[in-house]
């Protein structure tokens, strides 16, 4: 049984313009102890999905349509309590967010901060919570933890007030942590740091991790494998190698071709035209077949599922190029 | 590589989206129901707001003029006040009828070219309900306060005889009853309006104009300015305003409504230099401010065409609050007997004559008491809606 | 080095060929006061630039690289002159800017342009694009009537990728990348030589990113324009730039031509930056070890006396000497500076 299970989440909005299909029908499935990587580029639905796995829609205008199903170590997160939904979310889950500096209340020591999530989720008393707290910041590689345990947020540099979340994550030892653009706002030598820490933990306590980011750069060096949204949707799965060297959908293949890789000067950059289409107003059909330079007759009429790329194999993509049905078409320029 | 089509994050509402369909009320039908009762066409399709309120202006001032034609007639060779009564009554038809039929007539797929923060503002003000009822009734009394010697069944400063028509309660010739003067309170209390409201008005235009440039100098150029002008915002504020006002009022020995307007004008800025200062400290450095330098623009052209617009929205919403503000302040002063001579009609000074014969004649002091209210609270609900409207964090 | 007539010419210590350049950045050194105490006095400052010098031909491109606070978007906000430098001097086509006039540097300001990081932040929110646009043209009485503004307000958008239709629209019916459009055709509007493009793309979505990226080498090439490209990503840097100048703690650490600064990192700093940044392809061949950095950037506000990197440093061969010392920027190979005083690290494993 996966630990985290979800099957056809859709998470909508109410807006003046109509409904935002934010996120249409995303499945995935997370193993204990594993690394996902979720990609894709502002306003695909992945930080509405976290979101939505945590039970932290905000309900009006949010919506989790009927028939979504989010399962968490079997139990249905969808249907629990709210005390319960808070229970789980305190230690069994947590969820760090990319602006660190803006996730502590700045009129409180991170030591203070600390202290209360220990005290709540793990019944610790004042002292215990504080040499527990100092431990914590020393796991996550802050030096002089014992001084810094009474600094305010302000005082601190981004990287640190990050380690400091990824503490406060860790202080309930959580199965599955979700990781919402952890490093976007750090500059690399520290995002280097960070991913680093992350994966050392992970291994540590031997929790799953999921990973939000537009970076493919990230996933790389951190995910097992890796989920590509586009439009609500997830367009393209595989293995994090698979992923990055034999692209099938157009539209990751699009993402890889965006990215000057050091020492292509001389290659003219093949970016994706257009920019990503309303959530209230998704194109019929393939939602990327604006954008795509493959596309034809088929892509308007019928949208494509998502399916296996091989039969049996472990990845998967939404496109009708590698759909088992046009397998038979050769097409001119078709990607391998 | 061109690529049209408008950002699209999952939570943003598109902004050319036209909304609900608006095409009801429009068409034939329409424009002839618009010709007749403008406002309608757009009550039917569910914009009441703007609906409400033109069909309120229509069916008040077409009842002015068709009950007042006399009157209406003789204005305009009559003194200045009866001069723009009948002006405004001509204006306000047309005004409506102009506006309702445009609206109808306009086709419902228009092909926009922009929509500015105004118009995305007004979308929001119309949606809320409260802070329309609040503007329907400001735009009311404005209309009263304008078209009053052509309604006032009395003159406001003649007294009936003051045998048979001192303190006489509400109803019949005196809708709402006689004070202990004989003077008719309903019509008072309509001239009443007109005192406060131009006063509110300049008042607060006087203290919104040397308040934004102020603050929006004080605020861009910084340094030794900004330091003299808010000593000057702190040494202003930190006098009683009541006991300034008094004390000038009695120095000057001059109850003139213009001295009014200008010492309350003149006590009112500091409140607006501060926001617009703190506006425009956050906006010096955002990167529009220092493209237009790097662009070799003028100071006066920043502050004035790049600084000023961004910061008249929180403006306009302290104004309204504003005028709210000084029409109490003005009311407080007739009240104390420092406000306007009598016979002049104003609402501080009408509850303040009431005030002896409150046990026997309730309605002297009651009335304009509740105009009073009735503005202020029209004016701080429409405030409070402007600024919820010019929230950014709604939009982008 | 190739000189437009042709003969080869000397190659000077910054880099680049002695003939005529564009920009010459002299020793450039931008403090800011820290204000403290009950009194507001100045107490202490933040050395933001701190003796940066550098040239750069016309037609060229260089790239500032560095961690923010590092000074690389003051250095070019302090050579346009949109903040005062505290000290040094900087020479545009030969013309000292810091005694230009009034009308000299309105001039200038005609010359030289810069294109900002914030897509969102960069543009007046009240008024269209087209009025912006226009406004740039009237103020430096560009074009003679309404009409031709207009006209050329429309060959700038097609310029930028943008449409007509635009014209009328405000910068909130705008995604980011088509707002950063109009914040480089506003840029254009006066016909400049050079730009300081301060993180054009760092806001941006991946696929975004690449289009104006294109759309700035298109630029460049069309109408002979000189780049200073600040930014903080590796891999877009050494796609933009001829030349690369690495900066820290508010100096340049590491300046060479692109492809050889990052074939031949000579500084800890930059060998510690190419390894930290993300492999992007798994094609790219084996990881290269890792150099991890520990710890953050020093404040500026007491900048270590010695080599600014000291602390951080993972040279084995660093000593007392580092400490103490601040190294120069000197020619370590020809056109490739490094202010190292020692050797460069011993490669591992690339």
């Amino acid at each position: 049984m996966p630990l985290l299970e979800v099957t056809d989440l859709r998470t909508y909005f109410t807006t003046d313009a109509g409904v935002a299909r934010a996120v249409d029908g995303v499945s995935l499935q997370l193993e204990a102890g594993e690394t996902l990587g979720i990609v894709g580029e502002s306003g695909c639905g992945k930080t509405v999905m976290a979101l939505s796995i945590l039970g932290l829609i905000p309900s009006p205008p949010g919506e989790i349509v009927a028939g979504s199903s989010i399962r968490f170590n079997g139990e249905e997160l969808l249907e629990v309590k709210p005390a319960r939904l808070r229970e789980i979310r305190g230690n069994e889950i947590s969820m760090i967010f990319q602006e660190p500096m803006t996730s502590l209340n700045p009129v409180l020591t991170v030591g203070h901060q600390i202290e209360e999530v220990l005290r709540l989720h793990r019944g610790l008393k004042r002292r215990e919570a504080r040499a527990a707290g100092v431990a914590l910041l020393a796991e996550v590689g802050i030096s002089e933890p014992d001084q810094r345990y009474d600094s305010y947020p302000h005082q601190m540099s981004g990287g640190m007030l990050q380690r400091i979340m990824i503490a406060i994550a860790l202080s309930c030892e959580p199965r599955l942590l979700i990781a919402d653009e952890p490093t976007t706002a750090l500059d690399v030598t520290i995002q280097a740091q960070i991913l680093d820490l992350l994966v050392s933990l992970q291994q540590k306590h031997g929790m799953a991790l999921l990973l939000i980011t537009h970076d493919l750069g990230v996933v790389a060096e951190v995910c097992d494998r890796v989920v590509v949204m586009y439009g609500g949707q997830v367009v393209e799965t595989g293995t994090t190698e698979e992923i990055l060297s034999h692209p099938k959908h157009p539209y990751t293949q699009g993402l890889l071709a965006s990215l000057p890789g050091i020492g292509d000067r001389d290659v003219r950059l093949n970016p994706i035209p257009g920019t990503v289409p309303s959530a209230v107003d998704w194109p019929e059909g393939c939602r990327f077949r604006d954008r795509c330079s493959f596309a034809w007759e088929r892509c308007a009429e019928s949208e494509p599922d998502l399916l296996p790329v091989v039969a049996g194999a472990s990845r998967s993509a939404r496109c009708w190029l590698v759909h088992p049905d046009e397998s038979s078409i050769d097409r001119a320029g078709k990607p391998t | 590589m061109t690529d049209a089509g408008f950002e699209t994050s999952d939570l943003r509402v598109d902004p050319t989206g036209s909304g609900p369909n608006r095409s009801v009320g429009r068409g034939r039908g329409g424009v002839v129901l618009s010709a007749i009762l403008p406002g309608v066409p757009q009550l039917l399709v569910g914009r009441w707001g703007v609906g409400g309120l033109g069909l309120i202006v229509w069916t008040a001032l077409l009842a002015v003029l068709l009950t007042r034609w006399t009157r209406f007639a003789a204005g305009w060779g009559g003194p200045l006040d009866h001069q723009i009564a009948s002006l405004t009554v001509v204006a306000g038809l047309l005004g409506v009828w102009g506006w309702s039929m445009f609206d109808v007539s306009r086709p419902a797929e228009v092909k926009r070219t922009g929509v500015g923060q105004w118009s995305l503002a007004a979308k929001a003000f119309e949606k809320n309900r409260i802070a329309v009822l609040g503007l329907i009734v400001v735009v009311c009394v404005y209309l009263i306060a304008l078209v009053t010697p052509l309604v006032t069944p009395h003159d406001p400063a003649t007294q009936a005889s003051l045998v048979t028509a001192r303190l006489v309660p509400p109803g019949g010739e005196f809708p709402l009853g006689t004070d202990h003067l004989a003077r008719d309170v309903f019509s008072r209390i309509m001239y009443g309006a007109r005192i406060s409201l131009s006063i509110g008005f300049v008042a607060v235009g006087i203290s919104v104009t040397i308040g934004t440039l102020l603050g929006a100098v004080s605020g861009y150029l910084g340094g030794w300015v900004d330091t003299v002008v808010m000593r000057f915002v702190d040494m202003v504020i930190s006098f009683p305003r009541l006991v300034l006002l008094i004390t000038i009022v009695a120095l000057f020995d001059s109850n003139s409504i213009f001295m009014i307007m200008a010492v309350l004008g003149f006590t009112q800025w500091p409140g607006t230099t501060r926001i617009v200062r703190g506006e425009v400290l956050s906006l010096r450095e955002r990167e529009f401010i220092e493209a237009a330098r790097a662009l070799g623009f003028s100071r006066s052209r920043i502050i004035l065409r790049h600084v000023i617009p961004n910061v008249l929205a929180p403006v306009i919403v302290a104004s309204t609050l504003g005028i709210g503000n000084v029409i109490v302040l003005e009311a407080g002063l007739s009240f104390l007997g420092m406000g306007l001579q009598p016979p002049t009609p104003s609402w501080g000074s009408m509850v303040a004559d009431g005030r002896d014969h409150l046990l026997a004649a309730w309605w002297i002091s009651t009335f304009p008491g509740l105009a009073i209210v009735l503005t202020v609270v029209a004016f701080n609900l429409v405030g409070d809606g402007l600024r919820d409207a010019f929230d950014p964090r709604l939009r982008t | 080095m190739i000189s437009p007539d042709g003969v080869e010419s000397a190659v000077d210590g910054n880099g680049a060929s002695d003939s005529e350049p564009l920009l010459d950045v002299q020793d450039l050194k931008k403090y800011f006061p820290v204000h403290g105490g009950i009194l507001g006095r100045s107490v202490d400052q933040v050395r933001a630039v701190d003796g940066v010098s550098f040239r750069l031909k016309r037609g060229e491109t260089l790239g500032l690289v560095g961690e923010s606070g590092c000074g690389k978007s003051t250095t070019g906000r302090a050579i346009l002159r949109l903040i005062e430098p505290t000290g040094g001097r900087v020479l545009f086509d030969g013309q000292d800017l810091k005694e230009l006039d009034r009308a000299q540097l309105g001039a200038f300001r005609r010359r030289a342009q810069i294109v900002f990081q914030d897509p969102y932040g960069s543009l007046n929110p009240r008024m269209t694009v087209g009025s912006m646009l226009a406004e740039v043209l009237k103020v430096h009485g560009l074009g003679e009537t309404g009409v031709d503004r207009l006209a050329r307000v429309h060959e700038l958008l097609e310029m930028v990728g943008l449409h007509t239709e635009h014209t009328g629209r405000f910068p909130h019916e705008f995604s980011g990348g088509q707002r950063q459009r109009i914040g480089i055709a506003r840029a254009l509007a006066v016909e400049p030589e050079f730009i300081v493009c301060d993180e054009p793309v760092s806001a941006l979505d991946v696929s975004v990113q690449a289009q104006v990226i294109n759309l700035l080498r298109d630029l460049q090439r069309d109408l002979g324009l000189t780049y200073l490209f600040i930014a903080h990503d590796l891999a877009v840097v050494e796609y933009m730039s001829d030349r690369v100048a690495v900066m820290y703690l508010g100096k340049i650490v590491e300046m060479a031509a692109a492809q050889e600064l990052y074939k031949n990192p000579r500084h800890p700093y930059t060998r510690a930056l190419l390894s930290a940044a993300p492999r992007r392809d798994p094609r790219a061949g084996p990881v290269r070890k890792r150099i991890r950095l520990s710890g953050d950037v020093p404040s500026p506000i007491r900048p270590p006396s010695g080599c600014p990197f000291y602390a951080r440093c993972p040279h084995p061969g660093k000593d007392e000497e580092c400490r103490r010392l601040a190294p120069l920027l000197v020619e370590k190979a020809p056109s490739h500076l490094a202010a190292c005083c020692k050797d460069p690290m011993p490669t591992d494993g690339a």
